[in-house]
């Protein structure tokens, strides 16, 4: 089986070549035969895929389809859907099944995309390897004993794999890009406020931003003009005119500039993927782009800002998980009762307790204490004037180039477990991607050869604030150049 | 910067989630490793910036005082834990 992309199936759809129902059940039995292997589904919602695959072919054969009509896609499973369990990751949503549906998924059914199920993800799309997902952790189709890359590793290990043609995920320091790089697939976080967050479950709302995930950046392109748009139940969305984001994939990449920060090359790069990079660059040279180096001063300020304003918004957000509206309620809390413990206090302890994984707790912790009494000045303000810092050293860097490229991670996918105890290494993973989602800045993850050991390495690709329509540009124009995007794990 | 057992309880206890005895202290080492690398901020002066909390500095969007929801309790209520006539039940918090 070779790379199905989005576009080929919108177009058999609509040509009739293929009934969104035998088109369904073919990737339901590949679900069914790999995810016992990968773990990249935590729920198949078999039933409704067929049904919403029969009312497209049903659109379809009456001439009035949606544009993505019958086209397979899967959801993370942080953003809502009605009827269907929406998990986030966590054992605290075990029970829910959502009462309503996000904006992206809204958007998408109406687009007629048929959701074949819920992706699995980091707890709360808290962590950058899947492996704090209380479902079990995702194994990359690449190497399966090596990580996805996370929060996003379902989305992209099951578009690797074939198990789907497209997935959503979203991005809060880097969950579309690395597991996209990772896993070798084509992924975009657009700039923040650009897709609503309404249904989204929220991590650090200030940062989280929804996005697609795809074989191909023209495939992206696709999705992202349908998720994205104005929605005023979302407070941060922005008051925009629609995109059609596909408008310039085709567009010469004659006299494009391409900045090189050289934080991003610098020590802590693996020479296997610094050479997949310089390759990649080559090939947007022949294509007529030039490079330039810029500097982004600050990108070590980065991970120490973000671990304090996304555990601090975190903490907040999540103090709604409290075993009273949804989600897990303790059995027995009557033990933790005391002189300053009232029953409700010690259901709330012990219902948190144990619904949350380990490092959604820690990252609850740390963002407690940075928000108490006396420390707000000190942590939280402080972290958002380096925020404001990175920020204009893109803008400063963006007036030398167009757009900024540089790897999506510092490695190919390590191996399960590697960093699993130590939460710190970890973060520092996250060098290149963190940065982006502090700025508010479009990201993009495409495909650019392979490391020593064979596991695939992304190119970054990191434009002005609304340069969605350039990056998938640059993208595409490099897909046509190159076979990266279209190579397939034996899985 | 490490934390005491102390401060660990302390915020454990404001975040409202139970620790363990035997958490105790591997969240601490946890917790002082992660604010290891938070200090780091410290080390910038940043006097005279202003905080960025949203990229594109917007103001909060007003709107009319309208009611734009549909009555949806039952549905919203069928997902908790414990709810009856229209109420969520939560333990006796008044004796």
């Amino acid at each position: 089986m070779s790379i199905q992309t989005l576009k080929s199936l919108a177009d058999a759809l609509a040509q009739k070549k293929i009934s969104s129902r035998e088109l369904v059940s073919d990737y339901l039995a590949r679900i069914e035969t790999l995810n016992s292997r990968l773990n990249a589904f935590i729920t198949v919602d078999r039933d409704g895929a067929l049904a919403a695959a029969d009312a497209a072919d049903t659109a379809i054969a009456a001439g009035k389809a949606a544009p993505l009509a019958g086209v397979p896609i899967a959801h993370k499973d942080l953003f809502c859907t009605e009827g269907v369990l929406t998990t986030c990751g966590s054992k605290i949503l075990a029970n829910f099944v959502s009462p309503y549906d996000a904006n992206v998924v809204t958007q998408l059914k109406a687009a007629g995309c048929v959701s074949l199920g819920k992706t699995n993800m980091d707890e709360f799309a808290m962590g950058s390897t899947n492996e704090s997902s209380a479902y079990g952790l995702v194994r990359n189709p690449w190497n399966t004993e090596r990580v996805p890359g996370g929060s996003s590793g379902g989305s992209a290990a099951a578009v690797a794999a074939g198990m789907v043609p497209a997935a959503t995920g979203t991005d809060t320091g880097g969950s579309i890009r690395q597991p996209a790089g990772l896993c070798g697939v084509t992924g975009i976080k657009p700039t923040y406020g650009v897709v609503s967050r309404y249904g989204m479950i929220a991590y650090a709302s200030s940062l989280d931003q929804g996005g697609p995930i795809a074989h191909t950046a023209e495939d992206c392109a696709l999705l992202l003009s349908h998720m994205a748009g104005f929605d005023t139940r979302d407070s941060t969305s922005l008051q925009r005119e629609r995109e059609d984001y596909t408008r310039d994939l085709n567009r010469p990449l004659d006299g494009l500039r391409i900045g090189l920060p050289k934080e991003y090359f610098g020590e802590g790069l693996a020479d296997d993927v610094r050479v997949a990079i310089e390759a990649a660059l080559a090939e947007l040279r022949k294509l007529g782009a030039t490079t330039v180096e810029v500097s982004l001063p600050n990108t070590h300020l980065a991970i120490p800002a973000y671990y304090v304003i996304a555990p601090a918004e975190a903490s907040s957000n999540l103090s709604r998980f409290d075993g009273v509206r949804y989600g897990h309620r303790a059995k027995e809390y009557a033990d933790l009762v005391g002189d300053k413990v009232s029953p409700l206090e010690a259901m709330y302890m012990r219902s948190r307790a144990e619904g949350f994984g380990s490092e959604t707790k820690r990252r609850i912790l740390v963002g407690t204490y940075v928000l108490s009494h006396g420390y707000y000045d000190a942590y939280y303000i402080k972290a958002q004037q380096l925020r404001r810092l990175i920020a204009e050293d893109f803008q400063q860097a963006l007036t030398q180039c167009d757009v900024i490229a540089g790897p999506v991670a510092p490695t190919a996918a390590w191996k399960l477990g590697q960093m699993a105890d130590d939460p710190v290494q970890m973060y520092l993973a996250d060098i290149y991607t963190i940065a982006v989602n502090l700025a508010g800045l479009p990201g993009l993850s495409t495909p650019a050869g392979f490391s020593a050991d064979g596991m695939p390495v992304g190119l970054q690709l990191i434009g002005n604030y609304f340069g969605e329509a350039r990056l998938l540009n640059v993208a595409h124009r490099l897909q046509q150049a190159t076979d990266w995007h279209l190579q397939q794990p034996a899985v | 910067m490490s934390l005491t057992l102390e401060q660990v309880d302390r915020i454990a206890r404001l975040a409202r989630i139970e620790l363990t005895s035997a958490e105790r202290e591997a969240t601490q080492a946890k917790l002082s490793g992660i604010f290891g690398l938070i200090e780091q901020m410290q080390a910038v002066d940043t006097t005279g910036v202003a905080p960025m909390s949203h990229p594109q500095d917007v103001v909060q969007r007003l709107r009319e005082d309208a009611v734009t929801e549909s009555n949806r309790r039952e549905a919203y209520q069928a997902v908790a834990p414990e709810a009856e006539r229209g109420l969520y039940l939560v333990p006796k918090v008044i004796e």
